[in-house]
């Protein structure tokens, strides 16, 4: 913990990029009491306890992330800062799961405690996740609750996930899906194209997405309920997402970020750290899912999952799926606008104010007032991915030995330096 | 990502054969050197002394995650012929029900001097991530064979399948080859149909009712047929699938009955292959239900030849692994 709470802090020289205020230029910020007080030059009487020369760095808004799974609070969230992220969902998918308002409390609260990153929670959208009845939404919002997600777990019952969604629409609560047909995704691992095939891997076709996704699109247009899907997977799911969007719909997507690099050839002799739910899927949808970022229909997410080395030390199909992200998410950004040809601004705004707009939080911009939640970044430092670079418990990652742009060097949160400390100066 | 090609993990540096996993990119010429070496074995078992002492003092584990009495003889033949140990490790109820790992199990079968683990098992990659675990340790002196993996690999079958046609066909250029059935569960017809493209052959055509025909087939060199008459006719070989009853979930085929109805090799139907066709099956048989028995019995079938061949497969395998 920093030695400058509550103390004013400039940040000097730095490239401000501010997605959310269409700001792009090399200004300070100015931060007291926990806000961000000024841009370009101080307010009067502002005495710095401290300044961060951020000269040839990018300073930004803290990236919110829109589905992470933090384990062990303390390394998921210092990870979490390390990667420049300041405010992180908690999915409910911990152990037990988040249906009880008690279990929220404790979460918000042992979040607090450590002082790192924000914790965002999601709740339950059924008890115990089983998809029969619904978790008390109004209970579980009042204790932190933003929106409710099934995460990974089906609800077999239509019925009940019309009733969910009714019932949320009845207090305006925001439902958060993940698309995926359980019938038709049933024992499959990998997607169900040219390399399952060839690889003899059980598969898991892309209409187990498209079916799903409609369904869900359905019911949402006779609930009037605020719907976001998290992770698509496939171009034709994106296509449907455009199509109700078009319609009038209220509906939101993200991608995770390993689905924007990777596809279903990265699983090449059976490497499990390329298993995922929903499975990478071909070239064409990786495309597909990269345009849809790059125009804003999509948000990213990290969809950060930290595995301990057993649990991907299994043959493909028996591998957990998921990989730690938190620290690659603003590298990987990054890379995929450099690749695309897009500003760093779009490429920031999918990581920070699209995401905070998504889950209704005042989150992801610098506007004066707001909370001083801020990451500064060197763009160009190049650094190596490996377990001892990487401050998640999970070092289960397809990068891993990778070489990626962009390294973070300092994250304020609430005024706050939990990251980077070291680089605060006294003032002169 | 913007890999660089993967180095097969069952090829060495220096282009030898370490592992045996998959007939998938298994170089022509490696191929063709495990049918010859067969070819060479195949007298020892005519002889009263059935051994050669190629694997002497070696030990031999057969790992077999997934039970089957059948290929896991097979593999024993195969290697007592060669004068090595055999230890058979019924996995599927011993270890691994006691909350081991599959890795730990095979550090603790390499602390026990292992020479070479015959492997099956049920999830497919599972003898890849056992070689690339070898390798990581700096073990490749231990060899992997894969027995069958999953939906994945059955190499020496693929290896015995093309013995069986050589030997019958002499040369694989122009032959038109169909495989029939349930070609979505089978690691033998990926298996074979990787090796026949590498040999050269002129067609490959598999058939199936679309609920067993994985999803992207074509883009494995093949023809898909669903109708059988139009898939074997003008064929030179036949070879045909076991159905999987274990692994049907009730909704991949209305009945057994309506299957032979539709994909059951009988007489008439071989008839529209060329009068010299052969006919093969990995076994074992379901009579009336993949095959008749008029045609499982008949003159054409080489199912029985293609058991003897596949210990020399087999021996060939081990002994090529082995170094000699």
């Amino acid at each position: 913990m920093s030695k400058y709470a509550g103390d004013a802090l400039s940040i000097k020289n730095g490239r401000v990029i501010d997605p959310k205020n269409h700001i792009d230029r090399i200004a300070d910020i100015f931060v007291q009491d926990g806000r961000i007080v000024a841009v370009d030059s101080p307010p009067p009487g502002f005495v710095p306890g401290g300044d961060i020369d951020a000269r040839n760095w990018v300073i930004c808004p803290g990236l919110v992330d829109l589905s992470a799974r933090l384990g062990a609070l303390e390394p998921e969230l210092s990870a979490a800062v390390g990667g420049g992220i300041t405010a992180t969902v908690c999915l409910p998918d911990t152990q037990p799961p988040l249906d009880e308002p008690g279990l929220v409390e404790r979460l918000v609260r042992r979040s607090a405690a450590l002082g790192l990153a924000r914790v965002v929670p999601v709740g339950a959208l059924t008890q115990q996740l089983a998809g029969e009845r619904l978790a008390e939404m109004y209970s579980l919002s009042k204790a932190g609750c933003v929106a409710f997600s099934q995460v990974q777990y089906p609800i077999f019952d239509t019925q009940v996930l019309f009733r969910a969604m009714q019932y949320a629409a009845t207090f305006g609560f925001a439902v958060h899906l993940q698309a995926q047909d359980p019938c038709l995704s049933r024992d499959g691992v990998a997607h169900d194209g040219e390399f399952a095939s060839r690889r003899g891997l059980p598969g898991i076709p892309v209409c187990a997405e498209t079916v799903a996704i409609a369904t869900a699109l359905l019911l949402a247009e006779a609930t009037g309920v605020k719907l976001h899907f998290g992770r698509l997977s496939s171009a034709a799911g994106v296509a449907l997402i455009r199509k109700a969007r078009r319609a009038g719909l209220n509906v939101s997507c993200d991608v995770a970020i390993h689905h924007l690099h990777l596809s279903e050839d990265d699983i090449g002799y059976f490497d499990s750290h390329a298993r995922f739910v929903p499975p990478l899927r071909s070239v064409g949808d990786r495309n597909a899912l990269r345009e849809a970022v790059a125009d804003g229909t999509a948000a990213l997410c990290s969809d950060h999952t930290p595995l301990d080395e057993d649990a991907k030390l299994l043959p493909f199909p028996d591998a957990s799926p998921g990989a730690s992200a938190l620290e690659l998410f603003l590298p990987l950004a990054l890379k995929w606008a450099e690749e695309s040809g897009l500003p760093l601004e779009t490429a920031l705004a999918r990581v920070t104010c699209d995401p905070a707009r998504i889950l209704g939080i005042d989150a992801g911009n610098l506007t004066v007032g707001s909370a001083a939640d801020i990451c500064v970044f060197n763009p160009v430092e190049v650094w190596r991915v490996c377990p001892e670079t990487l401050r998640s418990d999970g070092k289960n990652t397809p990068f891993l030995g990778a070489e990626l742009t962009g390294r973070v060097k300092a994250t304020l949160v609430g005024g706050r330096v939990v990251f980077g400390g070291d680089l605060v100066c006294p003032p002169y | 990502m913007d890999n660089p090609p993967l180095s097969n993990p069952q090829i060495s540096a220096d282009g030898a054969l370490t592992h045996l996993l998959s007939t998938e990119g298994l170089p022509r010429e490696i191929l063709l050197n495990i049918l010859d070496t067969a070819s060479s074995f195949l007298e020892v078992s005519d002889r009263d002394i059935k051994k050669v002492p190629l694997l002497r003092g070696k030990s031999v584990f057969n790992l077999f995650f997934e039970n089957s009495t059948r290929t896991r003889t097979t593999f024993e033949i195969a290697a007592k012929r060669l004068s090595a140990d055999v230890i058979n490790l019924d996995v599927a109820r011993s270890s691994t029900s006691k909350g081991e790992t599959l890795l730990d199990t095979i550090d603790n079968l390499v602390s026990m001097h292992a020479d070479m683990f015959v492997i099956r098992h049920i999830s497919s990659g599972a003898p890849h991530l056992i070689a690339e675990h070898l390798n990581r340790i700096d073990r490749s002196d231990i060899h992997v064979i894969n027995a069958g993996d999953g939906r994945h690999a059955h190499p020496t079958q693929g290896l015995l399948d093309m013995f069986t046609i050589r030997h019958y066909k002499k040369d694989f250029s122009g032959l038109k080859v169909a495989i029939v059935g349930d070609i979505l569960h089978s690691r033998v017809a990926r298996s074979d149909i990787h090796a026949l493209n590498t040999l050269g052959v002129a067609e490959i055509r598999v058939i199936g009712p679309q609920t067993l025909l994985p999803a992207a087939m074509k883009t494995m060199g093949v023809q898909v047929a669903n109708d059988l008459r139009e898939g074997v006719g003008g064929c030179d070989v036949i070879i045909m699938l076991r159905l999987q009853n274990e692994r049907m979930n009730g909704a991949l085929l209305p009945s057994a009955r309506e299957y032979f109805r539709c994909y059951g090799l009988k007489p008439e139907i071989l008839a529209l292959a060329r009068p010299d066709a052969i006919v093969m099956h990995p076994g074992p048989m379901n009579r009336g239900t993949e095959i008749d028995s008029e045609v499982a019995d008949g003159s054409q079938a080489v199912i029985l030849k293609q058991v003897t061949f596949g210990i020399a497969v087999r021996m060939a395998v081990m002994s090529l692994l082995a170094g000699n």
